[in-house]
This record gives C-alpha cells, sequence and structure tokens, in this order.
C-alpha cells in the first residue's frame, strides 16, 4: 500500500479540484472539465505506451486523433444514398486502383532486382496510377460535392451504433502508424519526431480538403451519441420526478405552484445536461479503466520487461534475439490505436466533427508535455498528466484573470495596460503550460509519478 | 511573341514568388539547421523565434512612424532591423542560460532538447500573445511595386504583364547578400573554421583549445540575426500574424532535412527545392499551355496538377521521400 500513498494523494488533490470548480463555478463545467480530463488520459496512455515504454518519439498525435474522428463520421453517419448513387461506384474503384497500385509495386519490387528498370516501372505505375484516380475520381467527386451541398454533399457512413465507431477509430489510427511505422521508425529520434509531425499534417490537410470524404472544414454536426439527449430527457416523466425528488426539501420551501413549476423547469433543464454528461463520463471512465487494467498487465509481462529492454539499450537486447524492428512497429501501432480510440471518443462528445480545429499545438505538445508532466513509463503517472495538465489548460485563463486583477487593483478602470492584460488572459495558458513543463524537465525530469520498477 | 508571352506568365506566377518564398524558408532552415548542428538539438520554437524577433520590428515600425521618420521609399521595417536583432539575440541568450545550458553541460539526449524547447516554444508564444496579441498585422510602407504589370506591358508592348513587388525584390537581395556574408564567416575567418570543427567533432574541437562558451555565444548571433530577418522579410511580404509564423516552422524543418540537416549550403537550397516544388505542384498551368499550343489543342480543364489546398502537404511527402530514399538529405549533412 505504501508503493502507491503518493499515486492516491495525488489523484484525491485532483479529484478535490474538480469538486472545488463543481461547488465553485458549476456542475455542468466541472463534469466537462472531467470528462475531457478523461480523453485527455487516453490519449497520453496512447503517447506514454510509445514513450514510455518503448522511448519512440511520436509527435503525430493530432493524426491519428483526426483520424479516430473521421472513423466516428465514417461508422455512425447515415450512408447519403443520392450520393452513393452518383458516385458510389467511382469510389470504389478508385480505392481498388489504389490497392491494385500498391500490389503491383510490391509484385515489382519483389521480382525485379535493384536496377533502373525496376525504378522506371515503379515511377510509371505510379503516374498510370493517379493519372486513372484523376481521370475515375473528378466527375464522382464534383457529383458527390453537389448532392445538397449545404446538409450533405459527402458519402455519409454506414449508419451503425457509434460506440462501434470507437473501435474502428483505433484501427484506423492502428493501420496509418503501420504505415508510418514502416517509413519512420528507422529513423533517429528527432528526426522521428519531425516526420511523425508532419505526416500527421498531411492527413489533417486531407481530411480538410477532400470534402467528399467527410465534408472537410464544412464540418459534420449532429452525430450520434451514446447518452440520451436533453430534450429527450426534459420531456420524460421518470426524470422529472427524479429532479423533483432530489431537489424536494428546496420546492417546499417555494409556496406559489406557478412559481414552483418555473424552478422546477430549470432545475430540470441544468440537471438534463449534468445527467448527459455523467453518461459520458461513465462511459470514459470504463475506457480509462480497461485500458489502465490492459497497460499494467501488459508493463509487467515477459512482453512489458523487454519493451524497457529494448529501450534501454538496443544493441544489448538485439543481441540477446530480441527482434527490435518488429518491436518498435509492434508498440507504435498499439499506442497509436489507443490515441485513435481517444480522438473517436472526443469526437462522439462533442457530437460533431470539425477537422479545421486540429492543431499540432493543441493534439501534439500539449498531449506531449501532459506525458512529461505526469511521469514516463508509469500508466498512472500518464492519466494523472492528462489531468493535471488539462485542468490547469482550461484554468489558466480565469487564474489569470483573477491575478491580473489583484495586481492592477490600484490602477484605475480605464488604464491601459490593465486593460490590455486583461484582454490577454487567455494567452496566459500557453506561459503556464511552458513554464510548468521547463520547470519539470528541469526539476523532475521522470515527471509527477516517476516509472516504478517493480523487483521480482 | 506566344512563347515569350508563356515564359513570362510563368515568370510571374511561379518563378518570382517562389524565388521569393525560397529564400525566406531558406533563411529559417539555416537557422535551425546551425542550431542543429552546433548546438545538436532540433529547435521546436524555430518559427516562434522568428516571429518574436518580428514583433519587434512591426512595434517598433509604427513608433517610427509615429515620430514620423520613414526610410524614403524602403519599408521602415527595414530601419528597425538592427534593434530587433539586439532585443532577438538578448532573447535568446537569456533563454539559453537559464534553459538550454543546463541539458547541454549535462549532456542530455537530443530528444531532451528538443522537448524543452518545446516548452521555450510555449513560453515564447505566450509572450509574444501577450504583447501583441494574435491579429493580422501589416506594417509595409515605402514603395508597393518596383514594375508593375501596366507598365511592363506599355514597355514591352506583350499581351501579359510582370509585376515585381518591391518586398520581393528586397527578400531576394538581402537573403543574397546575408548569405554570403555568413558564409564567408563560416568558411575565412577563424571564428568561422572554429564553429565548424565544433560541429563535426566536439571532443576533437575541446581538445585543440576552442572555447565552446565563444561557439555557443556566436552560434546564437548568427541564429537571431537569421531568425529576425526572415521573419521580418516574410511578414513584409505577406503579413505579421504569429499564429502563420508557427506554423511556417514545418516546411522549414522540411527544407532542412531536404537539404540534409547539419548542412547550411544544403539548408539554403532546401528552401528553394521545397518552396519550387510547392508553387510549380499548386499552379494551374492553363494559361501557359493557352500561349504554347495550337488553338485546337487547347486545354479546357485549369490542368493543376494539386489543388492549393495541398500546399504544405507537398513540402512533407517531399520531406518523406527523401527520407525514405535519402535520409540525410539530398545535399548529404549529419549521418541519422
Amino acid at each position: 500500500m505504501k508503493q502507491y500513498s503518493n499515486v492516491i494523494a495525488a489523484y484525491s488533490i485532483m479529484i478535490i479540484l474538480i469538486i472545488l470548480v463543481g461547488v465553485f463555478q458549476s456542475w455542468s463545467i466541472a463534469l466537462t472539465i472531467l470528462n475531457y480530463c478523461l480523453i485527455s488520459a487516453v490519449m497520453t496512455m496512447g503517447a506514454n505506451i510509445q514513450w514510455g515504454y518503448a522511448g519512440l518519439i511520436n509527435f503525430g498525435i493530432m493524426g491519428y486523433t483526426a483520424l479516430g474522428g473521421l472513423a466516428v463520421v465514417l461508422v455512425s453517419v447515415a450512408p447519403v444514398g443520392e450520393a452513393w448513387k452518383l458516385g458510389g461506384l467511382n469510389m470504389l474503384a478508385c480505392l481498388g486502383i489504389i490497392a491494385g497500385m500498391i500490389l503491383s509495386i510490391r509484385q515489382v519490387l519483389k521480382k525485379i532486382e535493384k536496377s533502373k528498370k525496376r525504378n522506371y516501372l515503379v515511377a510509371a505505375i505510379i503516374v498510370i496510377g493517379v493519372l486513372l484516380l484523376r481521370f475515375i475520381s473528378a466527375p464522382a467527386i464534383e457529383s458527390i460535392e453537389s448532392v445538397e451541398p449545404a446538409k450533405t454533399g459527402f458519402l455519409g457512413g454506414l449508419g451503425m451504433p457509434v460506440l462501434f465507431s470507437w473501435i474502428v477509430g483505433g484501427i484506423f489510427a492502428g493501420g496509418l502508424a503501420y504505415i508510418v511505422g514502416k517509413i519512420a521508425l528507422g529513423l533517429r529520434a528527432d528526426y522521428l519526431a519531425i516526420a511523425t509531425l508532419l505526416i500527421a499534417e498531411i492527413i489533417v490537410s486531407i481530411i480538410k480538403h477532400e470534402e467528399w470524404l467527410a465534408r472537410g472544414v464544412k464540418n459534420v454536426i449532429g452525430l450520434k451519441r451514446p447518452a440520451p439527449y436533453e430534450i429527450d430527457l426534459q420531456t420524460s416523466p421518470w426524470f422529472i420526478n427524479l429532479v423533483e425528488k432530489f431537489h424536494s426539501s428546496k420546492l417546499k420551501l417555494i409556496s406559489s405552484i406557478s412559481e414552483r413549476q418555473d424552478v422546477l423547469k430549470q432545475l430540470v433543464i441544468d440537471a438534463s445536461s449534468v445527467y448527459v454528461k455523467l453518461c459520458f463520463a461513465g462511459l470514459f471512465l470504463t475506457v480509462v479503466i480497461i485500458l489502465l487494467i490492459i497497460t499494467q498487465k501488459a508493463l509487467y509481462s515477459p512482453w512489458g520487461r523487454k519493451m524497457r529492454a529494448i529501450r534501454d539499450n538496443e544493441e544489448a537486447a538485439s543481441a540477446m534475439g530480441k527482434n527490435v524492428v518488429k518491436e518498435h512497429l509492434l508498440i507504435f501501432i498499439l499506442g497509436s490505436a489507443v490515441v485513435g480510440i481517444a480522438g473517436a471518443m472526443m469526437v462522439t462528445n462533442d457530437g460533431l466533427f470539425t477537422p479545421g480545429s486540429y492543431r499540432p499545438m493543441r493534439y501534439t505538445f500539449v498531449i506531449w508535455v501532459m506525458v512529461i508532466v505526469g511521469g514516463t513509463g508509469n500508466n498512472f503517472g500518464a492519466i494523472l498528466g492528462g489531468f493535471v495538465v488539462w485542468f490547469l489548460w482550461v484554468q489558466a485563463a480565469p487564474m489569470a484573470l483573477f491575478f491580473i486583477n489583484l495586481l492592477t487593483a490600484h490602477l484605475p478602470e480605464t488604464n491601459e495596460i490593465k486593460i490590455h492584460l486583461i484582454n490577454s488572459a487567455p494567452y496566459f495558458r500557453f506561459l503556464l503550460i511552458g513554464i510548468g513543463l521547463l520547470v519539470i524537465m528541469r526539476y523532475r525530469p521522470r515527471g509527477i509519478l516517476p516509472e516504478k520498477i517493480i523487483k521480482q | 511573341m506566344d512563347l515569350l508571352n508563356a515564359v513570362i506568365v510563368l515568370l510571374n506566377y511561379t518563378v518570382i514568388p517562389a524565388l521569393t518564398y525560397g529564400s525566406q524558408l531558406a533563411l529559417g532552415a539555416i537557422f535551425v539547421t546551425l542550431i542543429y548542428g552546433i548546438l545538436r538539438f532540433a529547435n521546436f520554437a524555430t518559427g516562434d523565434m522568428m516571429s518574436f524577433g518580428t514583433m519587434f520590428a512591426v512595434l517598433l515600425t509604427y513608433y517610427f512612424q509615429s515620430l514620423g521618420i520613414s526610410f524614403g521609399i524602403l519599408p521602415t521595417a527595414l530601419l528597425t532591423i538592427p534593434f530587433a536583432i539586439f532585443m532577438m539575440i538578448l532573447y535568446m541568450l537569456t533563454i539559453d542560460k537559464f534553459v538550454f545550458s543546463y541539458y547541454r553541460v549535462k549532456k542530455s539526449p537530443p530528444v531532451q532538447l528538443a522537448m524543452v524547447s518545446v516548452g521555450v516554444m510555449f513560453v515564447t508564444q505566450a509572450i509574444i500573445r501577450i504583447i501583441i496579441g494574435p491579429s493580422d498585422r501589416r506594417f509595409l510602407d515605402g514603395e508597393k511595386f518596383i514594375l508593375k504589370a501596366t507598365e511592363f506591358k506599355e514597355m514591352t508592348g506583350l499581351n501579359e504583364g510582370l509585376t515585381i513587388k518591391s518586398t520581393q525584390a528586397i527578400t531576394i537581395i538581402v537573403t543574397i547578400i546575408l548569405v554570403s556574408i555568413m558564409f564567408w564567416f563560416l568558411n575565412k575567418t577563424k571564428t568561422g573554421t572554429s564553429m565548424r570543427a565544433y560541429s563535426d567533432n566536439e571532443d576533437l574541437a575541446l581538445l585543440s583549445g576552442i572555447d565552446p562558451k565563444k561557439v555557443v555565444l556566436i552560434t546564437w548571433v548568427i541564429a537571431g540575426i537569421l531568425a529576425t530577418i526572415g521573419g521580418i522579410l516574410y511578414g513584409l511580404d505577406k503579413s505579421y500574424r504569429p499564429f502563420v509564423y508557427f506554423n511556417n516552422m514545418l516546411p522549414i524543418f522540411a527544407a532542412a532535412i531536404v537539404g540534409g540537416i547539419g548542412n547550411p549550403y544544403g539548408a539554403f537550397l532546401g528552401g528553394y527545392v521545397i518552396a519550387f516544388a510547392e508553387i510549380f505542384l499548386t499552379y494551374a498551368y492553363k494559361r501557359f499551355f493557352i500561349y504554347l499550343l495550337p488553338e485546337s489543342l487547347e486545354p479546357n480543364s485549369m490542368i493543376q496538377l494539386l489543388s492549393t489546398d495541398y500546399k504544405f502537404a507537398i513540402s512533407f511527402s517531399i520531406l518523406v521521400i527523401v527520407l525514405l530514399f535519402r535520409p540525410s538529405g539530398i545535399f548529404e549533412g549529419k549521418k541519422i
């Protein structure tokens, strides 16, 4: 028990902070923060699998998150029949052509020896393939995008339950990680960081600009939810009764019936939003706990020990007959898949898919700060990092505002410096996160909850 | 005549913009490559450091304008360059003293330094946004054009006009001067040689009596000059917006790696490789072919290889291809 005391202490502080937000600001805000903390925790666990277990630096978190979000659209949205009729066949043909290109290039690489002829052949396959793709897809894309451009203008998805998309998001992200890993994993650490960051940018720009796929920057709104809708709750009698019972003592104090009805109505509206967020929190917590159990088991299994051995001394592990390349690729895929699940969870939570919002700042660097601050190689630390950093990221602006008001209290309201500082309060979050990262890296380089090696 | 028109079209819409953009990238790429070669880490704060220097130029330009100081037909911003560089170098040296030097002395792995530079990136962004705000700012004044399309048409009697913006000319000329001075410094002076020696083999350099502190100091000074001037030239040509500078870090990295990271010549050329690829692959060649081909063959589509949305994606794809087939860069840099 003693070895877990600081873990318990850190988590208690975090929970108390969130409860304090609930008491002082509102429960709805507190639950929103909690939900995002949980999602961040999943992302951080994904990054921690790569960085903490295997020492692989992946700055492409943004790309996998976006791909997870795309999975939600492709799985849960109802298919657009009109668009499928007009261009579906062509798009499927394109998919076939891409598969054909990959297969034939593989065949050429396998069958023909390294020579100029082989290079020309590969180049020819790519050029012909791209020309064919453009020729087939251009009219199809045009007709798909012209189907009710204000509402649809894309192929739609499969109309399946949204929870299923979380798994698909993981698979998508894992698939991308396979390709990226094949290309980039041999590179030295900082090259790998840059390469993954840039590949993620390519992915996001494709999702942004291929409007037939998921409406691109026009966004997809009104996605399905695994939780009830607020409006349905507000009209269902059991929920109103529940709220009435919960607040009965408070309601009894109000004498006039019409006034009591109004108060009850307001309470129901508030409670419905809290209820929905609680449902999400329950779902996310389940995911976090399942992942935590799996990753903890993996970390202390023979496989986990092998990964740490590879991380700490690649040459020695390789000399002992461990296949370093294969293990790196595997862990790269696993970590990215977890990030993909988190991306799908986030889009489900928001109920909308906005490709324009995927920026490296928010989805790569902040997540990395979480990993470093929380503790590399320690799953509890990774989750804690997600909580702490997200909490600071959200609460930095109010905190900054408070301190600015405190420090400039003696200045008049019209003082230019005061107005300027108050207007720039939102940017203090960058300052806080940056200084936090620098301080942690300098004085506690292994994070708040450092990695623990259990000696057996 | 048609051939001339076609050439002018290409010059006007692709070659000149690409040369300008390439020069701006090249300055940034040399900055990245110097830090990588001598201080041995990938600096993720590159874009924001360039932005930091430019911020002072913008503020000083506004101040000078309010005082009524101007530079004639040239932009006032050019006058502010020395002050902006001074502030930039001061900031860089402060950051180095309080942040980077600790890890350098401890000989931390490059990845750790890269992560630290992410922290510096956050702090720099915050400072910039708190001082100047995130909005778009234009600070170009003086003469806008050297050659206007209508003047060119009158002069030559061609159908197509050639426009040269003064910012384009300034960018290219300043880049050429700056880069030649820098290469002369690196190759011919004693300090430059000692820097190259330090970059090639740190231990041997230390043995032969090179002062590492001096090398680091000079590196930051050169880096500050490159970052500030590169940032100001970009801001004059387009506009100053902190977010855009952060994004520019990515093609700059691509240029540095394509040229072979650690190799300043490679970075310089890499900037142009990236810029030309971006612009040539996204330009719609319709007008070019209308002049060249007989009327019966005239194209009816835009003849655009890729939509301009994919501008950034192109430079990153080039990077991926280079990493795959020639990981040490087209012009051979440090071994990966």
